[in-house]
């Protein structure tokens, strides 16, 4: 089960700074085990982001991110008290939202 | 006349419109671009992503240090006076891959991006920036200590 992400967004001046702390071990698929086997990459692949049920980002990764993925993106129109949800989806189809109001 | 072939433009025109309306999120209509994340090269990557040529632009600026300690978390961010961003894109060029992570904007995006990539080694990192249907890249080298694969 997916541990929980760590979502902050802030108002400033119209424009709503959104940070992300994802909790993903981002494997590459390029490791290998003690025994020599290659470990399965295991990744996020896609992130959404909406504010009052409209996309307001997206981001899609490869396994090149870092693990325990962070993420700052800025966008318009979200004022103080509303919901910022995001989503991931990782390749082997695990997922998990959060939510954050505006402050 | 062949029916068939019709039917498949009517189809095609009627989600058009869905997506363009907002009937189909945007989420559902753009797919992980697997082709582009594999690509081995900046122009492997551009090729995939729908472009054919990017051009240098000192619009574009690339947040990342010049000497990274730690390849396994190198602080890369991006931002663009362009207008109309549409796509950024984040490259380092000697990974297996070139294509660390690509970020779709909407017309509510500022153009601004910033996030976390592993580097094997030193290497240059690409910002790739789509706006107005155009590309444009800048090019920044960051040199690493310590590799992040592996260690």
């Amino acid at each position: 089960m997916a541990d929980p992400m760590r979502v902050r967004a802030q108002e400033n001046g119209g424009v709503v700074d959104v940070k992300v702390l994802m909790k993903h071990d981002m494997e590459t698929g390029q490791r290998k085990d003690a025994a020599g086997k290659t470990i399965p990459a295991h990744h996020i692949t896609t992130i959404t982001a909406t504010c009052k049920g409209k996309q307001v980002f997206e981001a899609q990764f490869g396994p090149a991110v870092s693990k325990d993925p962070f993420l700052n993106f800025k966008f318009k129109g979200g004022a103080k008290g509303d919901t910022v949800s995001i989503t991931w989806v990782d390749n082997k189809n695990d997922k998990r939202t959060d939510e954050a109001k505006i402050s | 006349m062949n029916l068939k072939r019709r039917e498949a433009l009517r189809l095609t025109a009627v989600i058009g419109l869905m997506a363009a309306t907002g009937l189909i999120s945007h989420a559902e209509a753009a797919e992980w671009n697997k082709a582009a994340f594999d690509g081995k090269s900046l122009d492997d990557v551009l090729k995939s992503l729908g472009g054919s040529s990017a051009s240098k632009s000192t619009a574009v600026t690339i947040n990342a240090p010049d000497i990274a300690e730690n390849g396994a978390v190198v602080p890369v961010g991006v931002t663009t006076t362009l207008p109309k961003t549409q796509q950024i894109a984040i490259l380092v060029e000697k990974n297996p891959s070139a294509l660390a992570a690509q970020f779709l904007l909407t017309a509510d995006s500022e153009p601004f991006v910033a996030s976390r990539v592993k580097m094997g080694q030193t290497s240059n990192v690409h910002a790739l920036v789509k706006a107005d249907g155009k590309w444009y890249v800048t090019t920044k080298e960051v040199k690493v200590t310590l590799g992040g694969c592996g260690g």
